[in-house]
């Protein structure tokens, strides 16, 4: 026991996580990093200027969300429902689901109205969301370069579609470090909707890429463990789990004694953790502790794994101090039924989405939490039957919180909602815009892989500064 | 002798540590002083930031990075470098002046030229300033083997190079490891196992003696090519889905199994990468030849709806050149997509010809079915081939006229056109279930419309008007407003028909035969009647024609004058858009209903026209027909049938392997503009490599990728040699010679001893590209064989090890983390090669899988404790206990892992099912066979782990935990037995159940071990 309390006293309880942002030894970190391969990229991290935000909650509809049912009214559309869409519009486009078809305008299918102070349009599917809407920027002209889901996922999460290249949280953790000692940096939350329209996703989703497997995305599930390997083997109680570690421990230090090699360190605290995530993890998935109002707020009554248990999830690991939150709701991938499912959906987000905000706002953390909200694409103004099919010319995303201006739409699409036509905002200019708010130059945030600087932004990006509060 | 010798020279004083790492250095000049080694990095630390490549930080217009500038001329005669002329030389002159002004590097950068370096750059200029291209580029040649001043640590020439530069540097290695270390270092770098017990044993006995012993067990082991396939696995990203959105599995397994019998034989390298990149296209290639071009099908794969085919083709071609490039050239060519390559000669035409070798490989862009070729045991061939000619002998019957057949023949063409009598029965209804909306023409036949849908039911109610009928008769008309006049309702004029059936109330009408006038390939009437939904009558090619096909009742059908008859038709196979645009009913009672209906339009005319004058061609044809239906042959096509399906349920105990193969025409290849798929406006390019290199002569014809392998595995290539061998380096050290395995190029790192690096890879050429002695080579060096346990000084010096004054150390890959943990504990199955394997995985991680959704499915038995590489790799969710230990995801070619050390890894070795059952029968083991006391287990379960005996504090250790859980175990019973259930692994109960349990307890601790699972 004496070496593990010397070991505690040397490394003190904050460790590792914690660490790595205050700056340590450079043989250390070297240790700590992939060895060699890695650890001469450290100067480059840090923040550039002063934070608006300390973290992001993404909420992330995933199957391409139509902006044309949600957050991009174009009554011309609704004019023209029926005919033929202008050649003008889609000549020379890539397009997915509708290759070789008839392309015809497919009208809105619902209602929209004004919210807020500034008279903020949306569907009337979202009513709560309205009540917030002066809290709201809806960003009505993006754009991305991918129309398939999966490489779409990829370009949306790493600014490129090839694979092997970090997601934004493992960015913002490797630039940024945690303020948490026993959560991961950051957590990915996952829950499906009720349409079957639910579209697979990648780990590679929330992957580290090529910088250090250690700021990977950690998803959080709501069924089994929520963790992989969480649990104690059969048997093990807490103690016995204590005492095995402290034993390992032990043994690891008398190693190091004859081999000094600084890996060992690392992988102490690295046990450590491991052991404190065996109840930080638990605890923080127990709603027991929220109150009924709370729980009422989100609607939900426990951690079901539903897109309104996972915002109050994500709450949670906000407070806790985890960098990036993410949360995935499948189920937008509406080449059929757009107006039916849309309103499916928007009756599963609505509330919760609305209540996240809320819930911020009174606990005074909406101030330093950016939370962005969008899919990979949007979908076509031209008709799949009852559907639509996705679209990347032109789409929403909304933004809150730490540094945003509320109340505002910003950009516009052409007057039937194919291309982004005012104020384009493309990915590399969200993501830009977000590095920003955290205090980040997104051309400074850099990582060596294969001779070459990367950023999360490649060679592009600006800051899309007439949305910044 | 060596040994004291060692400790002679460890003991001596360290020279003092430059301020930069390598340059300050009294050693003499060379006698010819070489650009790249001497003087590029002179150049590149003190010039290159304001005379370099970039434009923009350029000062004077001046740039010492390309040949033109270093040679450009200056003002009054002078140039920047006169070769063999200080004086007109204006580097020389500004590097010597005293003028503060002028001197470069100018003293506010900070950087300032040692005397050596200044007196190398005027030997260089002096000896006519020879210039070399970038290192990697230029040819291969031997270096000679420097001399040193300690030759008595020279084993190998590998040492004289490593300890010359060491020497230069004033370093000095470090001791030998000791026996325990390096048995385990070579067993763990050499097979990926640790050392079986008698291994130590015979190392440590004669460490000297027993060494290369033990090195060249290790490479004849069959696990030696596990080993190496764990790198080559990597590198080629070998994975058994698609790794796009469905992520759907595929067959390659054969190809891991022939990535490991090659490297356990020794195949030469250039070999390896010719039957990799072309075994398809040798010459009477063989079935390994050919799943070895499986390596051409690796890249990812779509079925996403909506994927458009031109953006999947580019895709490919850019992931083919990405790899092949990384794996075999350590180039990034893919960088030249969209633009020239900002720091290497490759520009996006290089590109372009590249991609173009691959253009060849037969395939379709997206939702390629192809299930890949079988890839029989050699007695599963015996039985395929056994089969095949039953069937062949079968068909030849078949097809053989007799007499018996041709008096048959007569009798059958004299009633062959008699058609039965067919009455129209106009429906009583026809609905649909998806949308289809339906017009009854006067002539009874029914013309489906409104709106359009992917796919649909449709269900008629007929009025039978006979008693008895026989059959019904489906005609599949044709209309002029369907596409291509129909029969069918979508853009390709055909349909699918995947279901038939009738029904009478609610009772099932059993229909017994189904005959068509016409059939698709693969898609035969007969399965409309079939239980498959993705099988059914289709026409295709005859589109724009009417047909017919017959249904026969089972029992006949109808009583009175009208009974009802519900017929259902369904369109529901996997084709979309393939309903029936116009069809029409008819009934009859004839005996004999399918008669004349079947026979084809062209035999149809043979019967027709006069007998007397028919040619031996039609004679010929219209035998051949009745011979499809002679009743005579019945039991040959029942034979047959049988055979056929015994084949079928054969094969699919057959393991198969994509492979490439090659379209005569190759698809056209263009440069896309900044990569621009849509852009066709680019210009056509034929295979070739890079421009700046020799380039492959295939005379008239088309550069194939067997030219490609021939110029990559080619003694002038300066690339693939290099490449090779750094990673074999980096096998063995844990760095490659150069850092960047993926990188030679000019921002790759500029290697640490470039002259060993050109010795080992003209070594590997000269020596027939042979693997197997080139590991030797490195494994045998006195620098392999250095301790890992660097001093303080020595770390601060040198803190990553680049100049190998010691060994290094490291965590063991994701898959020999598992393989030891199996390996400690007993439980592992160690049989080498089989398609992969599903060990426990937590239930649920697959659930974002879609199209279809899956569960994984934990094997039973022995394939759940097979080694690491055989487990199935899912490229969007990688088995999370091997991605805790950073295992890639095998979408891109992965030159080097990271090696993290996080959380999860604490996670997988205290809680992974896996490793507490490993934790179980370990501990069974050291109650058995671990002696009588604790402390005697204690000694042979840590020796049995970390192949060491342990101090008395680590015993102090274990005895503590142990005799802590037994104590509580003993008045927790429950808890004991739930310690001793996880996994499968269930030895005879033994003794006490608390004493067992606390020996999991010790088991845990070891299998969790830094020592246990890093290699020193």
């Amino acid at each position: 026991m004496d070496i593990y309390e010397k070991f505690a006293r040397t490394m003190t309880r904050r460790s590792f996580l914690g660490r790595t942002t205050t700056g340590i030894g450079s043989m250390a970190l070297a240790s700590m990093m992939n060895r060699g391969a890695f650890a001469e990229d450290q100067a480059l991290r840090g923040r550039h200027h002063a934070p608006k935000a300390k973290r992001v909650i993404h909420l992330y509809m995933a199957g391409g969300p139509s902006h044309l049912e949600t957050f991009d009214y174009k009554p011309k559309l609704g004019e023209m429902n029926g005919q033929p869409m202008p050649e003008s519009f889609t000549k020379g486009q890539p397009i997915a689901q509708l290759q070789g078809a008839k392309l015809t305008c497919f009208a809105p299918q619902h209602a929209f109205k004004r919210y807020g102070k500034n008279g903020v349009e949306m569907a009337e599917i979202f009513p709560k969301l309205g009540a917030v809407a002066d809290d709201i920027c809806i960003v009505r002209s993006l754009v991305t370069e991918q129309i398939n889901h999966d490489p779409a996922h990829t370009f949306m999460n790493t600014g490129t579609s090839i694979s092997g290249r970090p997601s934004m949280g493992s960015w913002l953790w490797y630039g940024l470090g945690a303020e948490t000692d026993n959560l991961p940096g950051f957590v990915v939350l996952t829950s499906s909707g009720r349409g079957g329209q639910n579209q697979p996703i990648a780990t590679r989703q929330w992957s580290s890429g090529f910088i250090p497997s250690k700021y990977q995305g950690v998803h959080f599930r709501s069924q089994g463990e929520p963790v992989m390997y969480l649990g104690n083997p059969g048997g093990v109680t807490a103690q016995r789990q204590r005492d095995v570690i402290d034993s390992v421990d032990s043994l690891n230090q008398i190693h190091q004694d004859s081999v000094d090699d600084p890996e060992i360190a690392t992988r102490i605290s690295q046990y450590e953790m491991a052991f404190r995530m065996q109840s930080s993890v638990p605890a923080l998935m127990d709603l027991k502790d929220e109150s009924e109002e709370t729980l009422k707020l989100y609607g939900t009554k426990g951690a079901d794994g539903s897109f309104a248990a996972n915002c109050l999830l994500a709450r949670r690991l906000a407070e806790r101090g985890v960098r990036f939150i993410q949360l995935y709701h499948r189920d937008w991938d509406h080449h059929g039924n757009v107006k039916g499912d849309t309103k499916l959906k928007a009756e599963e987000v609505d509330g919760p989405c609305a209540a996240l905000i809320t819930d911020l706002k009174r606990r005074g953390m909406l101030d330093e939490t950016l939370i962005l909200y969008g899919g990979e694409f949007g979908r076509t103004p031209m008709a799949q039957g009852s559907g639509r099919d996705h679209h990347i010319k032109g789409f929403s995303c909304w933004l809150a919180g730490g540094g945003i201006q509320g109340g505002l739409m910003h950009g516009a699409t052409d007057e039937l909602g194919y291309h982004a036509a005012e104020d384009i905002v493309h990915v590399h200019d969200l993501h830009a815009t977000m590095l920003h708010l955290l205090g980040i130059d997104h051309k400074r945030l850099t990582f060596k892989f294969q001779g070459r600087d990367f950023r999360l932004t490649d060679v592009h990006g600006n800051v899309v500064r007439k949305i910044l509060a | 002798m060596r040994r004291q010798l060692i400790a002679a020279l460890v003991l001596l004083p360290l020279a003092p540590a430059a301020a930069e790492p390598g340059l300050e250095d009294a050693s003499p000049l060379p006698v010819t002083v070489e650009f790249n080694r001497d003087i590029r990095p002179i150049l590149s630390e003190n010039c290159y930031k304001c005379h370099g490549p970039d434009p923009k930080t350029r000062e004077a217009k001046l740039r010492f990075d390309t040949k033109e500038g270093i040679f450009a001329a200056l003002d009054e005669g002078h140039l920047a470098v006169a070769p063999g002329n200080l004086k007109k030389s204006a580097l020389w002159g500004r590097v010597t002046t005293k003028a503060k002004d002028d001197v470069m590097p100018p003293p506010k950068s900070g950087k300032k030229l040692t005397p050596r370096e200044i007196s190398l750059l005027g030997k260089w200029i002096e000896q006519g300033a020879p210039w070399q291209g970038h290192w990697a580029f230029i040819p291969v040649q031997r270096p000679a083997v420097p001399s040193v001043r300690h030759p008595a640590w020279v084993r190998t020439p590998i040492d004289a190079f490593i300890l010359a530069r060491l020497e230069r540097e004033g370093l000095l290695p470090s001791p030998e490891a000791d026996p325990i270390t390096l048995i385990r270092r070579l067993s763990f770098d050499l097979t990926g196992l640790p050392p079986a017990a008698a291994d130590v044993e015979d190392l440590v006995r004669s460490p000297e003696h027993n060494y290369e012993r033990a090195v060249d067990r290790l490479l004849a082991s069959p696990h030696y090519g596990e080993r190496m396939a764990l790198m080559w696995l990597d590198l080629v990203r070998f994975a058994d889905s698609r790794g796009y959105h469905s992520d759907n599995p595929r067959n390659v397994g054969p190809f891991r199994d022939y990535v490991i019998s090659a490297f356990n034989e020794n195949m030469p390298f250039d070999k390896f990468t010719e039957e990799q990149l072309a075994g398809d296209l040798l010459p009477n290639a063989t079935l390994r030849q050919k799943v070895a071009s499986g390596y051409n099908k690796l890249n990812l794969t779509t079925e996403e709806g909506g994927a458009q085919a031109k953006e999947y083709e580019a895709k490919t071609a850019a992931d083919r050149v990405r790899n092949a490039s990384g794996v075999w050239m350590g180039a990034t060519m893919g960088c030249c997509e969209c633009h020239d390559h900002k720091f290497d000669p490759f520009t996006t035409k290089d590109f372009y010809r590249f991609a173009a070798f691959f253009a060849d490989i037969k395939e379709g862009a997206i939702s390629d079915g192809d299930k890949g070729i079988y890839v029989p045991t050699d007695s599963q061939a015996v039985e395929m081939k056994k089969l095949e000619d039953q069937i062949a002998g079968l068909k030849k019957t078949l097809e053989t006229p007799t007499p018996a057949l041709a008096a048959a023949q007569a009798e059958w063409e004299k009633t062959a056109l008699q058609a039965a009598p067919w009455t129209v029965v106009e429906p009583e209804s026809v609905k649909a279930k998806d949308g289809t909306e339906f017009l009854v023409e006067e002539d009874g036949s029914v013309i489906a419309t409104g709106k359009t849908v992917a796919k649909d039911t449709y269900t008629v109610v007929l009025q039978i008007p006979m008693e008895k009928a026989t059959a019904l008769r489906l005609e599949a008309l044709t209309w002029p407003t369907l596409p291509k006049s129909g029969p069918g309702r979508g853009s390709s004029g055909n349909f699918v028909l995947s279901a038939f059936s009738a029904k009478s109330g609610d009772k099932a009408v059993a229909l017994a035969h189904a005959s068509a006038d016409h059939s698709q390939d693969q898609f035969p009437v007969a399965t409309a009647l079939d239980s498959k939904k993705n099988s059914g009558w289709a026409v295709s090619p005859e589109l724009g024609k009417e047909h017919t096909a017959v249904f026969e009742f089972k029992e006949p059908f109808g009583k009175g004058p009208s009974t009802a008859l519900t017929v259902t038709l369904d369109f529901r196979s996997n084709q979309n858009d393939h309903t029936l645009g116009r069809f029409r009913f008819s009934v009859t009672d004839d005996a004999k209903p399918a008669a004349g209906v079947t026979v084809p339009a062209k035999v149809r005319g043979i019967l027709e026209a006069d007998a007397e004058k028919r040619t031996d061609a039609q004679k010929k044809d219209l035998a051949a027909h009745y011979r499809t239906i002679a009743p005579l042959l019945d039991p040959v096509r029942a034979d047959l049938a049988a055979i056929e399906k015994k084949n079928e349920e054969y094969l699919k105990t057959i393991r198969r392997c994509l492979v490439s193969a090659a379209e005569s025409t190759p698809r056209t290849v263009r440069i896309l503009p900044r990569g621009n798929w849509l852009d066709a406006t680019g210009e056509v390019v034929k295979s070739g490599v890079p421009h700046f290199m020799r380039q492959v002569e295939s005379g008239e014809k088309r550069a194939s990728r067997l030219d490609l392998a021939h110029w990559l595995a080619s003694r002038d290539n300066p690339l693939t040699a290099r490449v090779f061998v750094n990673r074999l380096w980096k096998m063995c050290f844990g760095t490659g010679i150069s850092k960047r395995l993926d990188d030679l190029g000019a921002q790759g790192e500029w290697p640490v001893h470039p002259e060993l690096l050109d010795a080992m890879a003209v070594d590997f050429m000269e020596d027939g590209w042979n693997v197997k002695n080139a590991v030797k080579r490195i494994v045998m060096s006195a620098a392999y064989r250095q301790d890992s346990k660097p001093s303080k000084a020595l770390r601060e010096r040198d803190p990553y090890n680049r100049l190998v004054a010691c060994q290094s150390r490291w965590r063991l890959d994701a898959e020999v983390v598992r393989d030891t943990a199996l390996a400690i504990s007993g439980l592992l199955v160690p049989t080498i090669g089989g398609d992969s394997v599903k060990p426990f995985q937590p239930r649920g991680y697959w659930s974002f899988l879609n199209f279809p959704t899956r569960e994984w499915e934990n094997d039973k038995g022995e394939a759940a404790y097979r080694r690491g590489l055989y487990t199935w790799w899912q490229r969007t969710f990688i088995h999370p206990s091997l991605m805790a230990f950073d295992a890639p995801n095998r979408e891109e070619c992965c030159a080097e892992r990271a090696r993290s050390n996080i959380p999860q890894q604490a996670l997988v070795l205290l809680n992974d099912p896996t490793y507490v059952e490993c934790a179980r029968a370990f501990a069974d083991g050291i109650r058995k066979e671990g002696g009588a006391t604790p402390v005697e287990k204690i000694a042979w379960a840590f020796q049995r782990a970390v192949s060491r005996m342990p101090v008395d504090r680590e015993i102090a250790v274990l005895a503590d935990v142990q005799a802590r859980h037994l104590e509580q175990y003993k008045t927790d019973p429950k808890a004991a037995e739930q310690a001793l259930t996880t996994g499968k692994f269930q030895p005879p109960k033994e003794g006490d159940a608390a004493e067992a349990a606390s020996w999991v307890s010790v088991a845990r601790v070891l299998l969790n071990l830094h020592e246990t699972i890093t290699r020193e």
